[in-house]
């Protein structure tokens, strides 16, 4: 019997549930099949024209219905869904009854532009301005949009479906924000003010303004053809990650709480860290030093040792920089084990989930500590001479995982990583 | 780290820096001249027939010295960014590599600021018959700035603050209005009394001065027209007037501010947040009694700082709550600053912490008889954040003993 306290004395934090959602499908099962055989979830946008982008593909979940259609409000769906999923799994709570707080990893909210259009109809002229647009938008008409276009709709939502506790937390860290909804609920259960939390990340940002912006950024890949193609993590011909959609959802309880109630144990949140980059609104600071203090705390925070880590789900959004900085950094944490531990990168398959990522990533590492097997980095047919890691290219592999780092880094200077385990350490 | 199970929850936690921008003027001395004098900075004017309340210009440069920088932020990021400047320099730590180096940051924050010429243009071309498929992929590409998409990401309010000032520590953005500004304090206090963290800048800022904006709230009918009257005088004309302002705190453990020989404004004793359903009448009040009963006991000379948002009905379940406790002298941050929606909360906490340091409560501004004077010194004073929509949040700030 394992001590329910880490080596610091705080209480051990694990996963009981698990719901997860991305391009390649629903659920855990069919996700992880997918991901294992090497499959893309990365296809030619049919959602809008793609007439006039540079980027026209996309890891779109065009398999879940939202009417009326919204980025928001296909995340909240998502959410839902995953939610729902990670809830049967756990078998927490009762129904609409959830023992802890939510914490919801979203991407920011705005009016889209479907929502604009049908204004700019009916104000009913050939010339107008915003004062026109103001004047219409009144008088209850539109009042669903209020509600749908405020930020903290979504958790709102799912706190009142599934009953969680409190406040509901909705955050964004850009695409380190499924990493800090993680870090946020194991930071209260060690507090002990709870013995459960949800944490939920989801992003159904796959829209024109959205890609337009990541694409005036020179951030997304133009290797439009084969769309199945165009993520390309840590290849010498990489040039841009893909926008993708997705959802990730785990209880988290503590590990007394777990045990108590007979809870299958899936994983263990070991450790978190996160630190921030002072140094550019996009780019990471040319040394490194702030993703190395990350990684560093986040062993310290799991007391761990960088040799006891045997497995890296990476950042890896095939960025030229980010692949690039991404192995630098890890080198000077891990020195030459970072060209022995077998990295991967999901990216490849899922794309970007943006938001969801941190979480939709914690995920499949927990899935690779469950079945001992990594999912392969697919595209892989050029390495970049320049990063040395261990990837785990093309073909799924079989290892013995006891601890993976999964990291995720975002605009802003946001840095995020987690440490999972099988079991508490 | 391995002092966090040994002593839960005992660490005190002082408020040693306040950032404020806001309608009323910059910095502690113009908010607190402005409260005591009762002057009210409304447009009544620029957004006709809406109310907002503008920001009292300030020199930008003071704070953001590269201007580089301050292209880069729209408008609510360069008030955010300013005031947390302005908190640092209150706490005494602008500059200080070594603290600025590990301080947590927690921003609530909304963002997304619009460029109305693309959006108008592309509406209008529209409108004219431009239908081709690929016509709104075309207009954006070639008609958005590359870098308004950083403008507008709420975490980039953060990552501004981060550049600017030099922070290093951690950074967490909360969004979800009003309640995320409850949920910032909520979190940065937990952490600090925990051990987890040390010290904590935390806060919001908003640009009231948004048609875009003014859209979104117009939806739900939610904005003050016509004529400005203070939040509890709505009722018939309820209401928010949407406001300019940016509320940073430096949060920090007793123990913390002790070595570095920090002074105190307050202490942040506790902050507690919830959803109520409001379903009904009364869920909301219930809600907020819900958190009332939850703050450490109230036993010394106390006060209300709302953030009441004269929206309805949200105003009325919150009047209902203040009757059940009308021996607290209250005072509306709306009514003198208007909605700054994120950031109501964190100013709320600021002002109420600027009262106790200055040994009295503003005076009210009120023609209903909600507000009431208050003689003497508070020595504790009760935040409210009701959002005009969800959320509820309350925190309690006191004098240290």
């Amino acid at each position: 019997m394992t001590a329910p306290r880490d080596k610091f004395g705080r209480p051990v934090v694990v996963v009981t549930g698990m719901g997860i959602m991305t391009s390649l499908g629903a659920g855990k099962d069919d996700n992880w099949a997918k991901l294992v055989a090497g499959e893309s979830g990365i296809r030619t946008i049919t959602r809008f024209p793609v007439e006039g982008l540079k980027t026209t593909m996309a890891g779109t979940v065009d398999f879940v219905s939202v009417d009326p259609f919204s980025s928001t409000g296909l995340s909240e769906r998502m959410a839902e869904i995953v939610t729902q999923e990670a809830l049967e799994q756990a078998g927490i709570g009762a129904k609409a009854d959830f023992p802890g707080p939510l914490f919801l990893a979203v991407a920011p909210v705005e009016v889209e532009w479907p929502q604009r259009r049908e204004l700019g109809r009916a104000v009913g002229a050939q010339d107008f301005n915003y004062d026109d647009l103001l004047r219409i938008s009144g008088g209850g008409k539109y009042t669903a949009y209020h509600h749908r276009f405020m930020f903290g709709s979504v958790a709102a939502h799912l706190a009142e479906t599934f009953g969680t506790k409190g406040s509901p937390i909705s955050l964004s860290t850009a695409c380190a924000s499924g990493a800090t909804s993680i870090q946020l609920g194991v930071e209260a259960i060690r507090r002990g003010e709870t013995d459960a939390a949800l944490c939920v990340a989801t992003d159904g940002t796959v829209n024109p303004e959205a890609l337009v912006r990541f694409s005036l950024l020179s951030a997304l890949s133009t290797q439009n053809d084969p769309p199945q193609a165009a993520s390309r993590p840590f290849s010498k011909n990489r040039d841009g990650f893909v926008m993708a959609e997705g959802a990730g959802a785990l209880v988290l309880e503590s590990y007394e709480a777990a045990t108590a109630r007979g809870a299958k144990i899936l994983g263990v949140i070991a450790g978190c860290g996160e630190l921030t980059d002072s140094f550019h609104r996009t780019r990471s600071s040319p040394d490194g030093k702030p993703i190395i203090g990350c990684m560093n705390k986040t062993l310290a925070d799991a007391g761990m040792t960088p040799d006891q880590i045997d497995h890296i789900n990476a950042h890896g959004t095939a960025t030229p920089e980010n692949d690039k900085m991404e192995f630098n950094t890890t080198s000077a944490v891990f020195g030459e084990l970072a060209q022995k531990i077998p990295v991967t990168s999901n990216k490849s398959m899922v794309g970007h989930t943006i938001s969801a990522a941190g979480a939709v990533e914690a995920i499949f590492s927990l899935l690779t500590l469950e079945h001992q097997r990594i999912p392969p980095t697919i595209n892989y047919e050029t390495p970049d001479p320049t990063i040395l890691f261990n990837v785990v290219g093309n073909k799924a592999r079989d290892a013995r995982v006891t601890a993976v780092m999964s990291n995720s880094f975002g605009f802003g200077g946001q840095n995020a990583s987690l440490i999972l385990t099988r079991e508490p350490a | 780290m391995t002092d966090i199970a040994s002593k839960p929850g005992q660490t005190e936690v002082w408020i040693t820096g306040i950032g404020l921008a806001t309608s009323l003027g910059e910095g502690l001395d113009a908010n607190w001249a402005a409260l005591q004098e009762k002057r009210i900075n409304v447009d009544e004017k620029g957004f006709a027939p809406y109310i907002v309340h503008p920001l009292m210009p300030v020199s930008f440069d003071s704070q953001i010295p590269k201007k580089g920088d301050q292209r880069q932020m729209e408008a609510w990021q360069r008030i955010g960014t300013y005031a947390a400047g302005l908190a640092l320099d209150s706490a005494g730590i602008k500059g200080n590599k070594d603290i600025l180096s590990k301080i947590d940051m927690v921003v609530a924050a909304g963002g997304g600021e619009r460029d109305l010429n693309v959006d108008t243009g592309v509406l209008t071309a529209e409108a004219k018959g431009a239908n081709a498929p690929g016509f709104l992929n075309e207009r954006l590409m070639s008609d958005l700035r590359p870098t308004l998409f950083l403008a507008q990401l709420s975490n980039l309010l953060a990552g501004n603050i981060a550049i600017v000032h030099g922070l290093g520590g951690t950074s967490r953005t909360f969004m979800g209005e009003e309640v995320a500004g409850a949920d910032a304090a909520r979190i940065a206090l937990a952490r600090i009394a925990s051990g987890e963290s040390d010290i904590a800048l935390v806060g919001g800022s908003h640009n009231g001065e948004r048609k875009d904006l003014l859209v979104l709230y117009e939806f739900g009918d939610f904005n003050l027209k016509d004529k400005f009257a203070p939040v509890w005088a709505r009722k018939d004309h309820a209401g928010f007037a949407l406001g300019s302002a940016g509320a940073f705190l430096v949060l920090e453990s007793r123990a913390h501010a002790e070595a570095r020989g920090a002074k105190p404004y307050a202490k942040l004793s506790s902050v507690v947040a919830d959803l109520a359903r409001r379903r009904q009448p009364g869920d909301m009040t219930a809600t907020l009694e819900k958190l009332w009963a939850k703050l450490p006991k109230r036993e010394g000379k106390g006060a209300i700082i709302t953030g009441a948002t004269g929206a309805e009905p949200a105003t009325s379940e919150e009047r209902g709550f203040l009757k059940g406790h009308a021996d607290f002298p209250v005072r509306s941050t709306g009514t003198m600053f208007g909605h700054t929606m994120e950031t109501q909360f964190p100013l709320g906490i600021a002002l109420a912490a600027l009262s106790i340091s200055r040994g009295a409560l503003f005076p009210p501004n009120d023609s209903t008889g909600t507000e009431i004077e208050m003689q003497g010194a508070p020595t504790q004073i009760v935040v409210v954040g009701a959002g005009h929509w969800r959320g509820e949040g309350m925190a309690l700030v006191e004098a240290v003993g």
